[in-house]
């Protein structure tokens, strides 16, 4: 019982590795960017607003006049497919800056976008995939060559691909389709995905009234990455039935050791133990039990953990949600153990004195 | 005479029968006295009452029509909490196997009971081992002693906490002749030596000499004394 209280302790690590390494891969790209929400297009879907909404840059101007807005900066947002000079595919979230703005990202490696039409610095993770600053990029649907001047510090990655910051009038170019040589509509360098708001208590629905927007939290937005939610609700279903299963494994052992110590209970109660010493020395011998088998457990999913994390896996340890799942774990399995220890308060110590009363 | 330690006065105890409706009379209007020092063995068929007679003595369940008093506590009319209380502090039971605890070393048997509560005066572990002669096996568990030896320790489990009254189960039931004389021949000592009244339920016949009295017990109903 010990063990399979220390597998469930670990299978919880692996997931809430997994579950962790998941949102990392999803939406590192929004959780690194400073800006504190967006104002996508009036009405678009919510859980695409990304990939779907158009808006005019004018709304940027709107923006930065509402209280509580520090700063606001266009923003765009798209997903293209590109190989290197070195032969390397690679797909790539494009985040479109100005390279100005507050959301221009600092580079590890290599430098900072400088203003350079043809410039574009990646996500760390773009290093693992065999892309090194000097590179260059070319956009598979339009032509466009890009060149890597940086790579980030962390991992920046949007809907599980790599982000790069490029300029924004090349990111509009890139987004509209525009190969070298074609003739760009004016239009083209009006169009932004969304507004990228930066400011304390900002008040999202009277900027909306304002912009004709919709805006969503940073934190709201990470719902309108792809697959993102899908993704998080099985994890979380997945981690919800385990400690449901949790609490009655335990449940049941306990309930099935009471039984085995029927006869050593009943003789402890014929000597004089009451039943609040039996059910206090029960639940201590569980809790020892739990916590010694839960950090088994846990030793033991940190460890393969440590070794899964070094894989393609996203995989991410982090001690918050590991230390949640602990606690619920020794909580929940506390709880089976105490509706199973009720049963030695109906153990008679008649028993003790055997068969022939 | 100084007042006895155990009285049953006309206790009756009925319980269904597993198999139908009718009810056992498990004790029929039993009177015993017993006082201290006094060592006194109850005899008879199995399902004659003996261990009734236990369990209602040691305040393990109450008897149906009747008075049972330990040590001057009426037990008739005592919650469930104070009958644990009273068995605790006042009473000893040793039982058929010894039942110990199978986790627990020898003398941590001994100082379980001490956990179950306050007590104001009780034995010294250490010594108590020494005097049922266990002192060199004092860190064996259960399983690692004779059934002997098993017996002595759960006869000194049942006096660490200085009981007044001693309430003994068939006490050689596992042991050879030679093993039975020599646990009755300590409990008939221990009883002398502490002042504790002793109640003996055994079907062996060879010990009795070590009793003060012997009653014979039939279809719930005590007989007169005999002399062993």
């Amino acid at each position: 019982m010990g063990s399979v209280v220390a597998l469930i302790a670990m299978l919880m690590v692996l997931l809430s590795g997994l579950s962790v390494g998941l949102v990392n891969d999803g939406v590192s790209g929004l959780q690194r960017m400073k800006a504190t929400s967006f104002a996508f297009q009036e009405g678009v879907a919510k859980d695409s607003a990304f990939s779907r909404s158009i808006i005019s840059r004018d709304a940027v101007d709107v923006w930065a006049a509402q209280g509580g807005v520090a700063e606001a900066a266009p923003y765009g947002n798209t997903l293209i497919n590109g190989r290197t000079d070195r032969g390397t595919d690679i797909d790539l979230a494009l985040f479109g800056i100005e390279p100005d703005s507050f959301l221009a990202p600092e580079a590890a490696s290599g430098t900072a976008l400088t203003g350079a039409p043809d410039e574009i610095v990646l996500s760390s993770t773009a290093g693992e995939h065999g892309v090194a600053v000097g590179d260059v990029v070319t956009v598979g649907q339009t032509g466009t060559k890009l060149r890597v001047v940086g790579l980030m510090a962390d991992q920046n990655t949007f809907g599980h691909v790599d982000v790069g910051y490029l300029p924004l009038r090349t990111w509009q170019e890139i987004r509209a389709g525009v190969r070298a040589g074609d003739q760009v509509p004016d239009r083209v360098y009006d169009e932004i995905t969304a507004v990228a708001v930066l400011g304390q208590n900002v008040d999202l629905a009277a900027g909306d009234r304002a912009a004709g927007t919709s805006s969503m939290t940073t934190k709201e937005s990470f719902g309108a990455s792809p697959g993102y939610t899908a993704e998080t609700s099985t994890l979380t279903m997945i981690q919800v039935f385990l400690y449901a299963i949790s609490a009655l494994v335990v449940g049941a052992f306990f309930t099935v050791l009471t039984i085995q110590r029927k006869q050593e209970i009943s003789v402890m109660r014929a000597m004089g133990a009451s039943t609040r010493y039996l059910l206090r020395d029960s639940l201590i011998q569980s809790l020892i039990l739990l916590v010694v088998s839960a950090v088994i457990g846990l030793g033991l999913g940190l460890l393969m953990g440590a070794a899964l994390a070094t894989t393609a896996m996203p995989f991410a340890l982090q001690a918050s949600p590991i230390a949640v799942a602990t606690g619920a774990l020794l909580l929940l399995g506390m709880i089976g153990a105490a509706v199973a220890v009720v049963r030695i308060a109906r153990v008679d110590p008649l028993t003790a004195l055997g068969e022939n009363r | 005479m100084t007042d006895p330690i155990l009285v049953l006065e006309q206790a009756t105890l009925l319980h269904g029968d597993g198999d139908s409706d009718e009810t056992v009379t498990a004790l029929d209007h039993v009177d015993l006295r017993i006082a201290a020092g006094e060592m006194v063995a109850v005899v008879g068929p199995s399902g004659a009452g003996k261990s009734s007679l236990l369990a209602v003595a040691g305040g393990l369940i109450q008897p149906t029509s009747g008075r049972v008093t330990v040590g001057g506590t009426e037990l008739g009319g005592l919650s469930r909490r104070r009958l644990t209380d009273l068995r605790r502090t006042r009473i000893g039971f040793v039982f058929q196997t010894s039942n110990l605890i199978p986790a627990l070393k020898a003398v941590d048997q001994l100082r379980l009971p001490l956990t179950f509560g306050k007590f104001t005066d009780h034995a010294d572990p250490n010594s108590l081992l020494e005097e049922v002669g266990m002192a060199h096996k004092a860190k064996r568990r259960p399983h690692q002693l004779s059934g002997g030896e098993r017996q002595r320790l759960g006869l000194a489990r049942a006096l660490v906490t200085k009981p007044q009254l001693l309430l003994v189960d068939e006490p050689t039931a596992a042991l050879d002749r030679q093993r039975s004389q020599d646990v009755v021949a300590l409990l008939a000592e221990e009883t002398k030596a502490r002042g504790i009244a002793t109640v003996m339920v055994t079907h062996d016949h060879d010990v009795l000499h070590h009793c003060d009295r012997v009653h014979e017990m039939i279809d719930g109903r005590l007989m007169a004394p005999a002399l062993p």
